[in-house]
């Protein structure tokens, strides 16, 4: 009973010690002075979590896009409304799964990658190293991984939404024969430019920010060993993926509650 | 990979990306940057709206000439007060006038059906902030059940 008391205290203890650790890391990361070496260090990030990343995005995106016109073709068929199948795709993926899938495809693939690669480094000590050669390895290895990361992955959810709808519009107009003009119209008819397209752009950006952190926290603060690693490594995606999905629930209810 | 090359792909990226979002918003959301050409708002009283939401549209003829702007509920009579947004481009309308609330469809979504009226010499044309009163409320499908259960009873009866 004492014991379990105990255990209680402790993990209540190291979970504030985490959060601080955490944001004592965002805060030195947001608020590094930009220079032109710098950039070139979060324009390689770019590369690396963003266009590196484009493949995936741009085949899920197809893919579930012409999953989701032809699921609901069949259902609206039935009611005779097939016309507001464009409606349906458009909204469903400006407003939920484009963000979200965007940030679990981006958890899963450069997530996972950002707290690996951070994590070896501080295995090999390069962490520590660096700390030696007195250059600040938050400044030279968090920020411009943050940075990246928070730019890299909005632009990844309207190219996801976008070829998206291109994909419904593909299984809709061109095999299913839904008229043209009425799918587009129809869809232009419902969908807001704030409404969607800005509230999905900031769900975005929200999630970026939550994965990018979580990545980095996890590499950064690694068991030095390689299960460590590796444990980090699983960490990160699935402690990104629930606040992904927990958040866009929070985020929901404020902006369509 | 060189710096030159990294440069080059990141440059596409955001190309691409930027592309995405004009995409989105001119063909997706339709909406196209000459739109505002000046509106002018009317007032419209009903008794009873129906399933009119905000933006639904206002049609002359099946032309959308304007929006529904806000909808509130007048207190001193208890009625609907729709205001409406209408465009300037298409000019404006005689005071006989009325709007009707019609839907599209058996289901569809519910929209204003705009007739307008006769021009004659004594007649003006509605202006800014002027108030509709020659108004058909909406449809609501029990009430005309009710109606026609009702007529059916009397049918009995005789």
């Amino acid at each position: 009973m004492i014991d379990a008391i105990q255990q209680l205290g402790q993990r209540s203890i190291s979970f504030v010690l985490r959060l601080g650790a955490a944001g004592t890391m965002l805060i030195s990361a947001l608020f590094t002075k930009p220079t032109l070496k710098w950039a070139r260090l979060v324009l390689l990030q770019v590369y690396q979590l963003g266009v590196l990343s484009l493949p995936i995005i741009v085949v899920a995106g197809l893919f579930i896009g012409m999953v989701l016109g032809l699921q609901g073709y069949n259902v609206l068929i039935n009611y005779g409304a097939e016309q507001s199948l464009g409606t349906m795709v458009a909204l469903s993926l400006l407003r939920e799964l484009g963000p979200v899938v965007t940030a679990l495809l981006f958890a899963g693939r450069a997530g996972s990658a950002l707290t690996a690669e951070v994590g070896l480094m501080k295995a090999t000590e390069q962490l520590s190293s660096m700390e030696m050669m007195a250059v600040d390895p938050l400044k030279r290895i968090i920020a411009p991984r943050f940075w990246g990361g928070v730019l890299a992955m909005p632009m990844l959810a309207f190219m996801f939404s976008l070829i998206a709808i291109w994909g419904g519009s593909v299984v809709g107009v061109n095999w299913k024969g839904i008229d043209s003009g009425g799918f587009w119209s129809v869809m232009q008819a419902s969908v807001d430019v704030k409404l969607d397209i800005v509230y999905g752009f900031i769900k975005s950006a929200v999630f970026a920010f939550v994965i990018v952190w979580v990545a980095l926290y996890n590499g950064y603060y690694a068991k030095p060993s390689s299960a460590g690693i590796s444990e980090a490594t699983t960490r990160t995606v699935v402690n990104a993926s629930l606040l992904v999905l927990a958040l866009d629930f929070i985020l929901t209810i404020f902006m369509y509650g | 990979m060189s710096e030159k090359k990294i440069h080059f792909a990141v440059g596409c990226f955001i190309l691409a990306s930027c592309l995405a979002l004009v995409l989105l918003v001119m063909q997706v959301a339709g909406f196209s940057f000459s739109r505002d050409q000046g509106s002018y708002t009317l007032l419209a009283k009903f008794d009873n709206i129906g399933g009119l939401k905000v933006r639904s549209p206002v049609k002359l003829g099946g032309v959308v000439v304007g929006r529904v702007e806000a909808i509130t509920l007048d207190p001193d009579s208890y009625t609907p007060l729709v205001t409406l947004k209408m465009e300037q481009k298409y000019g404006y309308y005689p005071e006989t006038s009325s709007l009707s609330i019609l839907t599209a469809g058996l289901l569809g979504e519910q929209f204003i059906g705009l007739r307008p009226g006769f021009i004659d010499e004594d007649i003006e044309l509605l202006a800014d902030g002027d108030t509709i009163y020659d108004t058909k409320s909406a449809l609501v499908l029990e009430d005309l059940i009710g109606q026609f259960l009702f007529s059916m009873q009397d049918k009995g009866k005789e």
